[in-house]
């Protein structure tokens, strides 16, 4: 059965009320997101379910040369970025686009799909 | 014997690609595979039939050849890597497909080549191919694109429905409108590629591309089921392409340039065509009472290209119905474009001052189309403002892809007259 990563995308900074204009909106938003995730483990498809931080709470370490490079981050500054995901196990793209369709419109954001690959 | 042999080929290609590669596509549940041992079965058959005489059922005869392909294959690959062993005993466990369920391959095949998760391009080359069973040196030439990018193009996009896992099935009943919809709006570019082929380069025409397109919509509407709304979508775009593609012979003149509809010699127009377009735009749009569902945009479409072909001579044409079908057109389709057209055939049936005014509210939205300007410079040109006219057909030809049109855009713009030159502006009062 594949498994797909669902990136949430959004203003990559964290801005107040998680970036949903009000505190009553962001509410609102959380429950309907929590009574999904509820949904989805118990038909057993969740594997993962995070909100990221924002970027600004971000740190990049690269270890490829002699010597261990730490910095602050993001590692690419951009306006939007990645700021939450979910992993499920589905039968195709088309059950997690049927789903991915649902939460979109419950966390109004855009979303992205990736296969999580076969390393 | 060798051209009979040749011809049977062709016509088993034509007729049985779709259903074998679908065919194979379930059974071993990768494309890749169908496609090339298809490809192979065919490939053989060229070298076989000549001289072993063509087989009495062909079909059956491609389809177990490339059965026979594909399990050598994997056997072959069976024996590089043990895993695959195991996954090609389950393969040979399967049971034989259900003699019913072959119809629903080809539809399988083809909502799997026009996933939305595929890019557009992707969707073309892929139907094209996998579908169509045009080479990808047919496809690469129909899009000027070089073998290489195309066969690129084609690789990356079955290597995407492996890795996203696009599944192979009809999608489920509240997607499917909107997945029917994607199919045909695949093959309606297909057509409109063949009918007006972008590039300097390439025939104003692409008969070969209108006749896959239609082929292809023959048989996604064959597919679907009787009475359903998007069976009648599907015969609104075929009733559509069926009507458009009569009129290709008298669509270019000798010289190539492009005939408008008005000038065209209707005695050239292909009656066989516009019979059957036009008695499918009767069953869509005729039956009275009918409950479920206004008619389509490529019924619309297909409507008024039936009262344009209706009318012997262009000045016979019903202005009145065509003004009316593009009003309901532009409830169901509100686009620009669509507006455009109306404004065309108010300009017939109305005037076109009134014509122009529609027109020149749809500029911020449509300034970068040909259409455009050469609808605002066939207007201002009955209206005598000359002047106007040339600079809207000068724009027309610098946006206009098309090589017939371009010559034709020239030789109307060369029918203007000629510009008054501004005497007292002239720095040594030369006139020429």
């Amino acid at each position: 059965m594949p498994r797909y990563a669902i990136l949430v995308w959004g203003p990559s900074e964290s801005r107040p009320h998680g970036g949903y204009g009000d505190e009553q909106t962001m509410r609102d938003t959380l429950a309907a997101i929590g009574a999904f995730n509820e949904r989805l483990r118990e038909a057993g498809s969740l594997v993962l379910v995070e909100g990221l931080a924002g970027a600004e709470a971000s740190t990049v370490v690269d270890a490829r040369g002699p010597d261990v490079l730490i910095s602050d981050g993001p590692y690419v500054e951009s306006k939007e970025g990645v700021n939450g995901l979910w992993v499920v196990d589905l039968a195709d793209l088309d059950e997690a686009l049927a789903l991915a369709t649902e939460a979109s419109r419950l966390c109004d954001r855009p979303l992205e799909i990736r296969p999580v690959g076969r390393l | 014997m060798t051209v009979d042999a040749d011809a049977a080929v062709t016509r088993t290609h034509r007729e049985e690609w779709a259903r074998v590669v679908a065919g194979l596509a379930r059974r071993y549940g990768d494309l890749d595979l169908a496609e090339e041992t298809a490809a192979e079965a065919f490939a053989t058959a060229v070298e076989r039939w000549p001289v072993d005489g063509v087989p009495p059922n062909s079909g059956a005869w491609i389809t177990t050849t490339a059965h026979r392909k594909a399990i050598d294959r994997l056997r072959r690959e069976a024996r590089r890597d043990e895993k695959q062993q195991e996954a090609l005993m389950l393969h040979d466990d399967s049971p034989p497909d259900p003699p019913g369920a072959v119809e629903d391959d080809r539809l399988r095949l083809v909502f799997t080549c026009c996933h939305p998760a595929l890019s557009m391009e992707a969707r073309v080359a892929l139907t094209l191919r996998i579908v169509g069973g045009l080479t990808v040196r047919e496809i690469a030439h129909a899009f000027l694109v070089q073998e290489t990018t195309m066969g690129q193009r084609i690789s990356r996009a079955k290597a995407k429905i492996k890795t996203a896992g696009i599944p192979y099935r009809v999608p489920r009943a509240e997607d499917l409108p909107a997945r029917v919809a994607g199919v045909l709006a695949v093959l309606y570019l297909i057509f409109n590629e063949g009918y007006l082929a972008s590039g300097a380069e390439t025939d104003p025409i692409r008969r070969d591309l209108t006749g896959e397109a239609i082929r292809l919509t023959r048989l996604v509407r064959e597919l679907l089921p009787e009475g359903s709304g998007e069976r009648r979508e599907a015969t609104g775009l075929l009733a559509l392409m069926l009507l458009t593609e009569s009129r290709a012979a008298a669509r270019v003149s000798s010289d190539g340039e492009l005939v408008r509809l008005d000038e065209q010699d209707r005695g050239a127009w292909d009656r066989a065509l516009i019979d059957e377009g036009t008695a499918l735009v009767r069953e869509l749009l005729g039956t009275p009472g009918r409950e479920e569902g206004s008619p389509g945009r490529y019924a619309l479409l297909a409507a008024i290209n039936a009262v344009h072909v209706s009318a012997p001579h262009a000045r016979d044409t019903e202005w009145e119905q065509i003004v009316a079908l593009y009003a309901q057109l532009e409830r169901v389709d509100p686009n620009p474009i669509v507006t455009l057209n109306k404004a065309i055939a108010v300009s017939e049936f109305d005037s076109p001052d009134v014509a122009l005014a529609m027109v020149e509210r749809l500029g911020d939205r449509l300034a970068g189309y040909h259409a455009f300007h050469a609808t605002r410079a066939e207007l201002l040109r009955r209206l005598g403002r000359s002047a106007d006219a040339r600079a809207a057909y000068d724009r027309a030809i610098e946006l206009a892809g098309n090589t017939a049109e371009v010559a034709h855009l020239i030789r109307r713009r060369g029918q203007l007259a000629a510009p008054v030159p501004n005497l007292p502006n002239l720095p040594n009062g030369e006139t020429s």
